[in-house]
């Protein structure tokens, strides 16, 4: 409730600003309401977020159990701290941008080109959660398994994972809006379809209402997401805590 | 079965960079069925000398033989519970093998019949307690590692605890190595008794109890506990 109300107020912002500014440069709700319907039904807006959607999907996978299983590694191993941080630091602070020109460049404006450097970009920051995370382990825990003789697995699901999970959820949370920022950006740059493409055009005709019709749709999709898979994890996980009164 | 340990020291590197002795020699060993009870002041070593014994510490000198297949049941010093599994995976998962009956039982004994399905967080620090013993009685060890299991709490149930352990002990060939501070628990539950220094831990005196268990009624808990109090004077 307080959320919807929370939204409403949102819509109030946006049109009364509409109405400061004028049409051309930021168009009414209705106005942009009526382009996505009219996107939505010639095929075109479901097209283009499955194409986006897909990306997202992948490379979003891709970079977290990459980095969920790089980040463990270097958690547990010293030696593999060692070597692989200055690597994580250099990749950190590589930006986004250099990443996919130098990506486009070397493998061609291909699908592949663009799934691995959405990827590369997200890829140290589930490295660096799931490290720190794995740093905080309960040692005590991990000595009573090896005391009970717990097979290795058993004592990953049922000790490790747990112990971990919050921060799976944290990275994935700011994953997820990492990679969609990035998506479109890849997709601007060397896809022919996709969000990131239809903001491109709407670029270079200044169609403001076609923009905030793509842009916004997606954000509705994002926040689908979020509510309907993002959150219930992070309550699954931590239902055991005693909640606050 | 047997328990043989022979360290011949360990030492322990401080932050400071000096190094300490943790552990002066010690020797003894431990038949089936038999309960050894550790005593000795706060800080001398004890917690260490399970960790070796238990193989979680592996940086010392001298040697422990334990037999590879013995199951080991250990009860910490603190619950060392997983604080996301109720109270019945919790016993579960140390424990795969344990049958409903043998669990129903257990849970029925230690009274935690009502706590089956919560998570430790809910539980209070006894409760936490009797959960710990469950899940190494659960394992049916073969060593049996109890580190100050009966501390914070009542008498009354700690009495009847140890009971429970008592009969444990006697219904299965299992080595038994308690870590106490009373005397009192040591001299009912123990067959001998390892008198411990202070840092660097070294036996002071092994005191063996004649009495079989069941036999030591409160006339011969309070002549032991004389005895004692006159030997270690």
């Amino acid at each position: 409730m307080l959320r919807l109300l929370s939204f409403a107020l949102f819509l109030v912002i946006w049109w009364v600003a509409a109405l400061a500014v004028g049409g051309a440069k930021l168009p009414s709700p209705p106005a942009v309401l009526q382009v996505m319907i009219a996107e939505a039904s010639s095929g075109a807006l479901f097209l283009h977020l499955g194409a986006t959607l897909a990306r997202v999907a992948l490379a979003f996978t891709l970079a977290m159990s990459l980095g969920s299983a790089i980040g463990y590694l270097m958690g547990r191993v010293k030696l593999a701290d060692r070597l692989g941080d200055p690597w994580l630091i250099l990749l950190l602070n590589l930006p986004a941008l250099v990443v996919i020109v130098l990506a486009y460049i070397w493998a061609g404006l291909t699908e592949a080109a663009a799934i691995a450097a959405i990827a590369i970009n997200k890829l140290p920051t589930a490295i660096v959660t799931l490290r720190e995370g794995t740093r905080a382990l309960d040692r005590s825990l991990d000595e009573m398994a090896s005391v009970f003789a717990m097979p290795r697995w058993r004592a990953f699901r049922h000790v490790v994972l747990p112990q971990l999970a919050p921060y799976i959820a944290a990275s994935a949370r700011s994953g997820l809006s990492l990679v969609w920022k990035i998506v479109l950006v890849a997709e601007l740059l060397g896809r022919p379809n996709g969000v990131g493409f239809e903001i491109g055009v709407a670029f270079q005709l200044f169609d403001t209402p076609r923009l905030l019709a793509y842009s916004l749709t997606f954000a509705a999709v994002v926040l689908v997401i979020e509510t309907l898979l993002v959150q219930p994890f992070e309550a699954r996980a931590n239902r055991w805590r005693p909640r606050a009164a | 079965m047997r328990l043989e340990v022979d360290i011949t020291g360990k030492t322990f590197r401080s932050a400071a960079g000096g190094t300490h002795e943790v552990l002066a020699p010690i020797k003894f060993a431990l038949q089936s069925g038999e309960v050894g009870v550790l005593i000795g002041p706060s800080g001398c070593g004890k917690s260490t000398m399970l960790r070796i014994i238990l193989g979680l510490d592996h940086d010392f000198a001298g040697r422990v033989a334990r037999p590879p297949e013995a199951r080991v049941g250990m009860v910490f010093q603190e619950p060392r519970l997983l604080p996301w599994r109720s109270v019945e995976q919790n016993v579960r998962l140390a424990a795969p093998e344990v049958t409903e009956a043998k669990l129903s039982e257990l849970f029925r004994i230690l009274e935690l019949d009502a706590h089956r399905s919560h998570f430790p967080g809910e539980l209070s620090l006894g409760l936490a307690r009797r959960v710990a013993l469950a899940r190494a009685f659960a394992v049916e060890p073969d060593l049996l590692v109890l580190d100050e299991p009966l501390a914070s709490l009542d008498d009354a149930l700690a009495g009847r605890l140890r009971d429970e352990i008592a009969t444990l002990v006697a219904s299965r060939p299992v080595m038994t190595l308690l870590v106490t501070h009373s005397l009192d628990d040591a001299i009912r539950l123990g067959d001998r008794l390892f008198f411990l220094s202070p840092r660097p831990a070294r036996i002071l005196a092994e005191v063996p109890i004649g009495i079989p268990r069941e036999a030591r009624g409160e006339a011969e808990i309070a002549a032991i506990k004389a005895g004692l109090a006159r030997d270690v004077s």
